[in-house]
């Protein structure tokens, strides 16, 4: 069981600036995050566009914005938990018990959500069977590549994920490429590669074709494609691939008796305080009136919460508000001062 | 103001008056429209605004721009009139649009 004054669920821009806030009034804290990197929606979705809407930032990309707050940590010590989803968050006599997926429990008076949207998960296809297949012939990661050795595997998707897998995989299986489309948003050097295969006969190539169904008892036997003329292609395979990326899902956090309206939850608007005592969103994930969905409102509504935060870790001290520019306290924590 | 008419996937069908300037997702959203979620809220990072636009409006319609097209690749059942909502300005020469929201976004 981990301690900390104050847990963050979100590693994004607003979870890494809270974190910020949370040191450098003296508290303790550690982050979570379901992605296996820093940076949440900044890094996932746009680490390339421009932002122009951070004050005294005049123009800095997704990964730009992550790496200075990164860089702004830098004092602390703060200790990450990526890859891991919080799943079940539950009080004890005093505290809040976080457990994570990979089994890891938390104890903290503070539990801080700033998680976007949610959590990214793989966007999965739209037949309903393939659930029956997922993880045994159906996959959207590939975790143990010798399994697809000799095998047929098809492979959806249009992206680097697909294009990377199906040069791969081409090496030691029988790769079927399917995309909805003739362009593809990958490297155009792994296009290249591809389309080089596909000449061989390596990779056997479907564009303008997507799954319509997927069939078999225990695993999957063949599928079913269909163009957008109509015209339906069977397929026999062994395994069946998807890569159309990421998608946000509330997920475990709808179950920990918030007040969610619409994927987001209900705060205050003085500690960012959800309906459960302790537990604070921030970011894209909370709601008040006149809420804005802006990085800039995120980083107002964490510090707030690091403040109301204090209370709880240190119910016998008192907060006093001090400026970077003269504390002294504040100084030595940042390691500007002996 | 141009009427946008959202027919949803239980073919529910629903029209509203939505000003000029804004987009065709946010006119769903301001008025409570299910089935557009938009959650990264219009700035073409997801591809849960998705829609399908009959085919006579489809092609009355602003080009896709780059990137678009990408994201389409990972809205829920894409085809060949899918479009993202948070791309359509609704103008006058929208007035009458008609869109069909997926059965589901994710």
């Amino acid at each position: 069981m981990i301690k900390t004054d104050a847990l963050i669920i979100g590693a994004g821009p607003v979870g890494l600036f809270t974190a910020h806030q949370l040191k450098l009034i003296g508290l303790d804290c550690e982050i979570v995050d379901n992605l296996d990197k820093i940076g949440g929606q900044c890094i996932e979705l746009y680490p390339d566009k421009p932002i122009y809407d951070i004050p005294a930032v005049p123009e800095c990309t997704g990964e730009e914005l992550t790496n200075n707050l990164i860089n702004q940590l830098k004092p602390f010590d703060i200790k990450f938990h990526l890859g891991e989803r919080v799943d079940e968050v539950k009080k004890d006599e005093k505290n809040w018990i976080v457990k994570t997926n990979n089994g890891k429990s938390f104890s903290t008076p503070n539990v801080i959500i700033a998680g976007g949207v949610g959590s990214f998960e793989p966007r999965k296809f739209p037949p309903k069977e393939c659930e029956k297949f997922e993880n045994k012939s159906l996959f959207y990661s590939v975790k143990d590549k010798k399994i697809f050795e000799g095998k047929t595997v098809t492979i959806f998707g249009g992206g680097d994920s697909a294009l990377d897998w199906a040069v791969e995989l081409s090496k030691v299986s029988k790769v079927n490429l399917v995309h909805r489309r003739d362009e593809f948003r990958g490297a155009q050097a792994t296009l290249n590669k591809v389309k080089e295969l596909t000449s061989d006969g390596k990779i056997n190539l479907f564009t303008k074709y997507q799954l319509v169904s997927v069939n078999g008892s225990n695993k999957i036997e063949n599928i079913d494609i269909k163009s957008d003329d109509g015209e339906t292609k069977n397929l026999k395979t062994d395994y069946v691939l998807g890569f159309f990326g990421l998608i946000m899902q509330l997920g475990p956090i709808a179950n920990w008796g918030l007040n969610i309206d619409k994927k987001t939850i209900a705060v205050d608007t003085e500690k960012f305080e959800t309906n459960q005592k302790g537990i604070y969103a921030v970011g894209d994930i909370c709601t008040y009136p006149g809420k804005l969905r802006l990085i800039l409102s995120g980083f107002h509504e964490g510090a707030l919460a690091a403040r109301a935060c204090f209370k709880l870790a240190r119910p016998n001290e008192k907060y006093r508000f001090e400026f970077t520019t003269t504390s002294s306290n504040l100084l030595k924590r940042l390691g500007k001062k002996e | 103001m141009p009427k946008i008419t959202y027919i949803t996937h239980d073919n529910q069908s629903r029209t509203v008056e939505v000003q000029n300037g804004l987009t065709v997702m946010e006119g769903a959203v301001q008025n409570d429209i299910p089935g557009i979620d938009a959650d990264c809220g219009g700035g073409m990072a997801c591809a849960t605004c998705h829609v399908y636009v009959k085919e006579d409006w489809f092609n009355k319609l602003p080009k896709k721009e780059d990137g678009e097209e990408d994201m389409l690749d990972m809205a829920f059942e894409p085809k060949t009139n899918s479009r993202l909502s948070c791309q359509l300005t609704v103008s006058d020469e929208l007035d009458g649009l008609i869109v069909n929201i997926p059965s589901k976004q994710t």
